[in-house]
C-alpha cells in the first residue's frame, strides 16, 4: 500500500489536473463503466440517454445529501443524523405548506432551516463540547425522531409538497434535463469553489489532517467544525425537501435509505473517512457508482435482501481495493 | 494511594452507572402501579437484558478504540436463524443454540477479520457488513414468524425458585464465562492496550491484532446471545430493519452511560450493562407516570443527548487548549 501514499503524498504539490488523476477516482469511474456494460447486457434502453438521464435525476438526491456528508467527513468527523435531517427537512416543509400561501412561499426556506438547526446542535456538540461527532449526531438523529413522531403522531403526514418543491425536483428548466440534476450540478460547483478556492475549504482540510495543528495556526477550528455541520444538516433538509417533491409528500423512515449510501458514495469516492483527503469529483463518482448499482440491482429483479448482501459486499470489497489504511509501523 | 483508591478510581464508570441504575429503577418500580413485586422486575429485566448483552458486546469493540455498528444486525441475524433452529427434541436445540452462537462468533470474526487484516475503519466496514447480516436476516426471515423450543424459552425468561428472573442469571453467567476471563488473559490486556494507545502497545510487543479479532468474535457471540434471547421473549423471528438500528444506537447509548470511554482503552462491560439496564428503566418511566407513549422515542432521545453531553463537563478541568484536540 506504500505506492498509493507516495501517489498521495506527491499529489498534494502537483498541479490540480493531475491531483485529480486520484487512483481511487480512477477505480471508481472504471467501477461505474463496469456497471454500465454489465446492465447493458441486460437490457438494451440501458444505455440510452432517457434511462442514463433517469439515474442521474436518481442521484442527484443522494448526490446533494452526500455533498453535506463529505465536507464533514473530510473534518475527520461523521454526521450519522442524516435520516432523521432528511425526514425534517421534508416533513417540516410540507408543513409549512398547509398554512396557506405565505406557507408555501416559506416552505423550502422552512424545511432547510429546519435542517440547519439540526446541524448547528451537531456542530456545537462536536466543536464546542468536543463530544466524539458519532455519538452527538446519534442522539440528535433521535431527538429529532422523537419530535417528528410526536408531531406526526407516529403517522406519515397528510400535508403535501408544494408545487414549488415538486417542480425543483421533478420538473424541467432547460428541455430533457431534470431540475434536480441542475441543482445538484449547481451545489456541487458550489462546494468545488468552497472547498478549493476559499479559507474555509483549506481550513477544512487542515483540520480534517490535524486539528491541533490548523488550531495553532490561527484558525477558528471549532467555528469551522459547526458551520460545516450545520451545511450538512442543511443539505440534508434539502435532500429531504428534494425527495418530498419527487414522491410529493414526505413519509416517516424517508430518510433511512440515504445513511448508508451517502458515507459509501463519500468513502468510496476516495475521501479518507480519517478526513483531510478527498475531492469532490470522487463523490460524484462515489454517488452515480451507487445510483447505478442499485438501479441494476432492481433491474435483475433482485429482492431487498439480496441487494442488501450486494451490496454490502460491494462497499468492502472496493473499500479493499483501495481504501486501506497504512500498515503499522 | 491506597488499593481501594485505585480500584474506586478505575471503577469510577462502572459505579455511576450503578448508581443511576438503582436511582432509576427505585422511582420506576416505586411508582409502578404493582409496585416492586417479583412480577416488575422480571419484565423489567428481560427487556433489559435484550440491550444489556448487545452493550456488551458493542464494550468489547469499543474497548479497542474501534466501534461495530453492525450489532444490531448480527443481533436480528441470529434472531431470524434462531427462529429456524433453536426448535423440537432437546438435541435438536442445542444444536440449534449452537449453531445460533456459532453464526456470532462467524460475524464477528468477519468484522474483525475486515477491519485488522483489512485494515479498513471500523465504522464503515461494519456499516457495510451490518448492510449484509441483515440482507442475510431478510433472506430468512422475509415476513415475521417462526418459532422457537418453548420450554426452553419460558424456563430461560422464567423465575428460578419465583423470586429470581432466570434472565438475569444468564446474563450472570455469560458474564462469568466471557467477559471475566477476556478481562484477565492476555489477549484482553492486549485489546485494552491496543485502544489506549495502539503505537506504544505496538511498540512494546503486545499481541494488538489477536487481540482486537478475539474482541470483534466476542462481540459476534454476545449479539448472538443476545438475539437468541430475544427469540425466547417473542417466540419468533423478524428481520425488522428498525429495530436491529435501533439496538445498535442504544448500544452506543448503553455504553456511554456505563463510562466506557469511546476513544479506547477505558471501562468494562459491567458497566455497560448497568448503562443498559439503566437506559431501559429510564425509557419505561414514561409508563409508570401514564405519558402517551407516542413521547417515548423523543424522551428516549432526550435523555441520550443528555447522557452525551455530560462528558464535557471534563472539558473545565482543562488547562491547555491544546488538550481539547486530542
Amino acid at each position: 500500500m506504500s505506492d498509493t501514499t507516495l501517489i498521495g503524498g506527491i499529489a498534494g504539490r502537483m498541479p490540480k489536473f493531475l491531483r485529480r488523476a486520484d487512483p481511487a477516482v480512477v477505480t471508481a469511474f472504471a467501477c461505474i463503466v463496469l456497471l454500465l456494460l454489465v446492465g447493458s447486457l441486460y437490457s438494451r434502453s440501458f444505455l440510452s440517454p432517457e434511462y442514463l438521464l433517469q439515474q442521474l435525476k436518481v442521484a442527484s438526491f443522494l448526490g446533494v445529501i452526500a455533498t453535506g456528508m463529505m465536507l464533514v467527513i473530510l473534518l475527520g468527523q461523521i454526521d450519522l443524523s442524516v435520516p432523521w435531517s432528511v425526514a425534517v427537512g421534508a416533513m417540516m416543509a410540507c408543513a409549512a405548506a398547509a398554512y396557506g400561501p405565505l406557507g408555501s412561499v416559506l416552505a423550502i426556506p422552512f424545511g432547510i432551516v429546519c435542517g440547519i438547526a439540526i446541524g448547528v446542535v451537531n456542530g456545537i456538540g462536536v466543536a464546542y463540547l468536543r463530544i466524539p461527532s458519532m455519538i452527538i449526531t446519534l442522539a440528535t438523529n433521535a431527538v429529532a425522531q422523537g419530535l417528528m413522531v410526536v408531531y406526526t403522531g407516529g403517522f406519515s403526514p397528510q400535508d403535501s409538497a408544494t408545487p414549488a418543491m415538486r417542480y425543483l425536483a421533478t420538473g424541467f428548466a432547460i428541455p430533457a434535463v431534470p431540475n434536480a440534476v441542475i441543482i445538484w450540478a449547481l451545489i456541487g460547483a458550489a462546494m468545488v469553489f468552497l472547498l478549493t478556492r476559499t479559507g474555509f475549504g483549506r481550513a477544512v482540510y487542515g483540520i480534517g489532517n490535524r486539528e491541533r495543528a490548523a488550531y495553532l495556526s490561527g484558525i477558528d477550528t471549532r467555528r469551522v467544525v459547526m458551520v460545516a455541520f450545520a451545511v450538512s444538516g442543511g443539505l440534508s433538509a434539502f435532500g429531504g425537501v428534494l425527495l418530498a417533491g419527487y414522491a410529493s409528500k414526505a413519509a416517516q423512515s424517508m430518510g433511512d435509505a440515504y445513511l448508508l449510501p451517502s458515507i459509501a458514495a463519500v468513502v468510496l469516492g476516495g475521501t479518507s473517512i480519517l478526513g483531510g483527503r478527498g475531492s469532490y469529483l470522487g463523490t460524484v463518482a462515489g454517488v452515480i457508482l451507487i445510483t447505478l448499482l442499485q438501479s441494476i440491482l432492481s433491474v435483475m429483479q433482485m429482492p431487498e435482501a439480496g441487494r442488501q448482501i450486494v451490496y454490502g459486499v460491494v462497499i468492502v470489497v472496493m473499500l479493499l481495493l483501495y481504501g486501506r489504511a497504512p500498515a503499522s509501523r | 494511594m491506597k488499593d481501594w483508591r485505585y480500584w474506586l478510581a478505575e471503577q469510577r464508570g462502572t459505579l455511576l452507572a450503578l448508581g443511576i441504575f438503582v436511582a432509576m429503577f427505585a422511582i420506576y418500580s416505586a411508582n409502578h402501579p404493582a409496585g416492586f413485586t417479583a412480577n416488575v422486575v422480571q419484565t423489567a429485566a428481560n427487556k433489559g437484558v435484550l440491550l444489556a448483552f448487545v452493550a456488551m458486546a458493542q464494550t468489547l469493540v469499543v474497548i479497542t478504540a474501534g466501534i461495530d455498528l453492525s450489532v444490531g444486525m448480527i443481533f436480528t441475524l441470529t434472531n431470524c436463524l434462531a427462529s429456524w433452529l433453536v426448535i423440537g427434541t432437546g438435541l435438536e436445540t442445542a444444536f440449534g443454540v449452537i449453531a445460533v452462537l456459532g453464526t456470532g462468533l462467524v460475524c464477528g470474526a468477519i468484522n474483525g477479520a475486515i477491519v485488522i487484516y483489512g485494515r479498513l475503519q471500523p465504522i464503515v466496514a461494519t456499516i457495510a457488513t451490518g448492510a449484509v447480516y441483515f440482507g442475510l436476516a431478510l433472506l430468512l426471515r422475509p415476513f415475521p414468524g417462526g418459532s422457537v423450543n418453548e420450554d426452553l424459552a419460558d424456563a430461560l425468561t422464567g423465575r428460578l425458585f419465583g423470586l429470581v428472573p432466570a434472565s438475569l442469571v444468564a446474563l450472570a453467567v455469560v458474564v462469568l464465562i466471557v467477559w471475566v476471563p477476556f478481562s484477565r488473559s492476555e489477549l484482553g490486556r492486549a485489546a485494552y492496550a491496543a485502544g489506549s494507545s495502539e503505537t506504544a502497545a505496538y511498540m512494546s510487543g503486545v499481541p494488538i491484532r489477536r487481540g482486537k479479532f478475539v474482541a470483534y468474535t466476542l462481540a459476534g457471540l454476545l449479539a448472538a446471545i443476545g438475539g437468541l434471547f430475544l427469540t425466547f421473549f417473542t417466540y419468533t423471528g423478524d428481520a425488522a430493519y428498525a429495530s436491529g438500528n435501533a439496538y445498535t444506537l442504544f448500544s452506543i447509548a448503553a455504553v456511554v452511560l456505563g463510562g466506557v470511554s469511546l476513544f479506547g482503552g477505558k471501562g468494562s462491560a459491567l458497566g455497560a450493562i448497568f448503562g443498559a439496564l439503566a437506559f431501559r428503566t429510564i425509557g419505561d418511566l414514561l409508563f409508570v407516570f401514564d405519558l402517551d407513549p407516542l413521547w417515548q422515542p423523543l424522551f428516549q432521545g432526550v435523555i441520550l443527548l443528555i447522557a452525551v453531553s455530560l462528558g464535557a463537563f471534563a472539558l473545565f478541568r482543562v488547562r491547555n487548549r491544546l488538550e481539547w484536540f486530542l
